[in-house]
């Protein structure tokens, strides 16, 4: 793919075409990509969680629910999406309040709503509501957006990130920063506002860090030197270190981590489950996880190219990009490149509301491509 | 323009296209850096630091040598029991639930809180030791975090006090402490194995990886105690220690044919199956720990020190008159009757005192001591037993005239009953020293020479005559076999001088005459009864001893007091 054609924007139809069984739209490339990163993740969590069978049923129940998710969202067309945008923005939003005033005490942290048959993380909600957000926002405007714009986006941004932070949820909050940022990025910001809100963002570190909970700075600390407290903070990194490197290039194999085994090696199912991997699969396995992923973000970015108008071409971008910081936060952590931010491995980590979202935003993608008007032939 | 848009005012960059891609390509590239950093450049460092967190050296305990006695039946043995052990730091999350294990354990739910809490730095505490294995396992069933097992071995004694003060004892961590376990702790303890285990966060061992140096188990001791013997001993010295409401007693029987110890037992006894009988006046072998004043069960030893000398014969004749001993103006003993002069056979059937003390004080002081001190007095015999003493001989020239006289009738030295049935199978072997032993050693052992041949068949004949009508030992006497010894009561030496009233009975001899086999040694201490001579105290157990001994080892009579009717009876019924 050329970028050249990409400036045009009259991108050439690619042999990838959009699939309809009795119209119904189905994303092959994605769903056959995602179909495979959450298989290998089958495989990799029922090592992590020790085989037990009832475990593994219930992540299978996820898995499906999550499919069944795609699909649905995958047959709503994008400009009804467009209309239901604010509305899921600002129900969105206000449940964040209901959660910081009425929501259940989880792990120390309050950021479940009872619904008294399912408990229910709002913020998940927002990972999709916020990039929508922006992208409704800018799609009635031209591009780039003006500084005032900018700053509204802003707002549509910081609310609910200020808010989930507070429960206090900083993996979540900083997604959900990334997708609104991402959106940004891809309404066209040139350099000069970049630039500014670099330095901005920069200055902000120290107000940030005034901010910080206490165990938020620890690990914070930790990242920059696990060593100073190998039982305590920087004991989940030190571990999960180890994993990795035991694992050498074909690892140890499946079943057969020791680290992972040997309970070692903390939240081995859920948020350190790339170590578990790595530790069974080694290097080659990582490598391949990693390749699908890229698979997963080239096609997302091809879609947002491809996207005829501004709403779709931003939310496929931004979508396509929160999950490679996705991706990416989860696995630097893992491997120390990043603090610990309680961030699990998409698709492959056990737990069922942050795979429906991602899912969810999948199909999204698959309706954004299916959807596009094509010249009758 | 091939198609239409909705928004044609959408300005796509290519430099913000690029540096997307380039952001995608930095994150993606550092994520492989980092991985391959860590697996292929950190893997040995990282590899290595995981082996320490889960790869442990562990000991294996290694199976106790079993002790059996002569015959192979089981006198001390080691069966498998799990110590339940903790790690408190790994404990400490669930120390709500220590409740749940001190029922399971059967311990006080306060100490064990105690015993969790107050040793929070350490990482390793016994809860509790030596459980029956499945006892253990319900206790590791309960899944609390650095509870862990450890298997070790428990000594049992099947003989229970019948053999305590010979086998002694091991303590918790299976070490001799006492007796045989002692003496030869290095031939029956196994050598501690090595293995490597994988041991999980919580410390428990999940798997074997490989084994360093298997467990060598201790070798089996056979020991020269015949049980059966042993028992007979053990029930017939409790009996006359009952009887006789003594202090406490001893027997040893030695084979003469090889000094090999068939028995050896004391009174009071212990349990080294139950510690808390674990007290030194209890499990003290006296056989070879305890020194007495031999008394009269002394002289022969001073007649083999006489006939040695060539100047004496059993027919020489000492005078005894007037029936009492005077050296230095001090009266040192009296007989009961003034017997006059009567020969050294009569001297000792009648053990007269003051016959023996003339006798000690005749012999030149270094050949006595030089005869005694091959009989093994005031020397350690060879048993190697823990603890043994070797009695008091001094020497010569400390002796001065009274101190002669009196090792003449066995006063101012001092043996254990151990050294005395050493000296006493010299003598039954005719002269030939052979190591005494408490394990077997097959067949004859070979000895020295101490005293000829000579000398030590007319003692035999000497001593048999105390085993008669005449003599003092006449209740040491075995039907059917040829019995010969001495008898002893010495009066006992507490502060201040020789009590009155308080004695030490002996028996010591050897049967069968004809062609010795065993010797025995008795001994009774502080008989409190109507009687106390040696002669009515320690002969009859001698007797009831042999008697069941003798026939044990189906060693052959020599003095068939009446032919076998039965059997011409039986003939005689027959058509």
């Amino acid at each position: 793919m050329s970028l050249g054609s990409l400036e045009m924007g009259s991108v050439p139809e690619l042999s990838l075409k959009p699939f309809r069984i009795r119209s119904l739209v189905i994303d092959v490339p994605l769903l056959v990509t995602l179909l495979a990163v959450m298989g290998i993740g089958f495989v990799v969590l029922y090592s992590a969680i020790g085989g037990s069978t009832g475990l593994i049923i219930r992540q299978g129940i996820r898995v499906f629910v999550a499919l069944m998710a795609f699909l649905v969202v995958a047959q709503i067309p994008p400009r009804v999406l467009r209309m239901w945008t604010p509305w899921m923005y600002f129900i969105g939003v206000g449940l964040l309040f209901l959660v910081l005033f009425r929501g259940t005490v989880g792990q120390g942290a309050q950021r479940w709503l009872d619904l008294g048959f399912v408990r229910f993380q709002p913020s998940e909600l927002l990972k999709l509501a916020v990039p929508m957000m922006v992208a409704w926002y800018m799609h009635e405007r031209r591009l780039p957006p003006t500084f005032a714009q900018l700053l509204i986006v802003f707002v549509v941004v910081a609310v609910p990130a200020v808010l989930i932070a507070r429960q206090p949820d900083l993996g979540t909050s900083l997604l959900v920063v990334a997708a609104g940022g991402l959106a940004i990025m891809f309404a066209g910001i040139s350099v000069k506002m970049l630039s500014v809100f670099a330095v901005l963002g920069m200055g902000s570190a120290p107000v940030l860090w005034h901010f910080m909970r206490e165990y938020q700075r620890a690990r914070v600390m930790t990242f920059l030197n696990p060593e100073t407290d190998p039982l305590g903070a920087g004991y989940n990194i030190i571990q999960s270190k180890i994993a990795l490197g035991s694992g050498g290039l074909f690892g140890k194999g499946w079943l057969n981590g020791t680290q992972a085994h040997l309970e070692f090696l903390p939240e081995r199912s859920t948020d350190f489950i790339f170590a578990v991997m790595g530790e069974e699969f080694g290097m080659l396995g990582l490598l391949l996880l990693l390749a699908l992923y890229l698979v997963l973000v080239g096609r997302g970015l091809l879609i947002a190219v491809q996207a005829q108008d501004t709403f779709t071409r931003l939310l496929a971008g931004s979508l396509t990009l929160t999950f490679f910081v996705y991706v990416f936060v989860n696995a630097g952590m893992v491997c120390g490149l990043l603090p610990i931010v309680g961030v699990p491995l998409p698709l492959v980590s056990a737990g069922g509301t942050s795979m429906v979202t991602l899912m969810a935003g999948f199909g999204m993608l698959a309706a954004i491509q299916g959807n596009r008007k094509l010249l009758a032939p | 323009m091939k198609r239409k848009r909705k928004t044609p005012k959408v300005i796509w960059r290519p430099w913000r296209t690029r540096f997307l891609i380039g952001l995608i390509a930095v994150g993606a590239l550092a994520l492989e850096g980092q991985v391959l950093y860590l697996q292929i450049f950190e893997k040995d460092f990282l590899e290595a630091q995981g082996d320490n967190r889960h790869l442990r050296t562990v000991q294996i305990s290694a199976h106790r040598g079993p002790i059996t006695d002569r015959h192979g039946e089981p006198l001390a043995v080691s069966t498998p029991v799990d110590s339940v052990w903790a790690d408190p730091q790994a404990l400490r999350p669930a120390l709500d639930r220590l409740g749940e294990l001190a029922q399971v354990l059967d311990l006080d739910p306060d100490w064990l809180a105690r015993r969790v809490t107050s040793n929070l730095d350490r990482e390793f505490v016994y809860l509790r030791r030596h459980l029956r294995p499945d006892h253990a396992a319900r206790a590791l069933s309960l899944g609390l975090p650095g509870v862990s097992t450890l298997r070790e071995y428990r000594r049992y004694y099947p003989a229970g006090e019948v053999a305590g003060h010979v086998l002694g004892f091991t303590d918790i961590d299976d070490h001799g402490q006492e007796g045989m376990e002692l003496a030869y702790d290095y031939w029956l303890a196994g050598e501690t194995g090595t293995k490597r285990v994988l041991k999980d966060r919580l410390g428990r061992v999940m798997e074997d990886v490989e084994l360093i140096n298997a467990a060598q188990p201790g070798r089996t001791l056979a020991t020269s105690l015949d049980l059966r013997i042993q028992y007979l001993a053990y029930r017939e010295l409790m009996q006359a220690v009952q009887e006789s409401d003594a202090l406490s007693g001893s027997v040893v029987i030695v084979d003469v044919t090889n000094g090999e110890i068939l028995a050896m037992v004391n009174q009071p006894s212990f349990n080294p199956n139950d510690r808390t009988q674990l007290e030194v006046s209890r499990y003290r072998n006296r056989a070879v720990t305890d020194i007495f004043e031999p008394g009269s069960s002394f002289k022969p030893l001073v007649v083999a020190a006489a006939l040695e000398s060539g100047a004496y014969s059993p027919d020489s004749i000492i005078d005894t008159s007037p029936g009492y001993l005077r050296v230095g103006g001090n009266i040192l003993t009296e007989d009961y009757n003034n017997l006059g002069r009567i020969d050294i056979t009569t001297m000792l059937a009648q053990s007269s005192s003051v016959g023996a003390g003339r006798l000690g004080l005749e012999l030149d002081p270094d050949q006595l001591w030089s005869v005694l001190t091959s009989f093994g007095i005031g020397r350690l015999s060879d048993s190697g037993f823990p603890g043994e003493s070797a009695g008091v001989l001094n020497d010569p020239q400390h002796w001065r005239p009274v101190g002669q006289a009196t090792l003449g009738y066995g006063y101012g030295l001092s043996v254990t009953a151990l050294q005395l049935a050493q000296a006493y199978s010299i003598i039954a072997a005719d002269g030939i020293r052979r190591p005494v032993t408490m394990i077997a050693n097959d067949g004859e052992a070979s000895g020295e020479r101490v005293i000829s041949a000579d000398s030590a068949r007319a003692l035999q004949t000497m001593l048999e005559s105390v085993v008669s009508p005449a003599g003092t030992g006449e209740r040491a006497a075995v039907a059917n076999y040829r019995v010969a010894g001495k008898t002893g009561t010495a009066k006992k030496f507490v502060v201040g001088g020789y009590a009155e009233d308080r004695y030490l009975a002996v028996f010591a001899g050897l049967a069968p005459v004809s062609d010795p086999r065993l010797v025995a040694v008795v001994v009774i201490d502080e008989p409190r009864g109507e009687d106390y001579y040696g002669g009515l105290v320690a002969a009859p157990v001698f007797s009831r001893i042999l008697s069941g001994a003798l026939r044990l080892l189906a060693v052959p009579p020599d003095a068939l007091e009446e032919p076998p009717l039965t059997v011409v009876a039986q003939a005689g019924v027959a058509p």
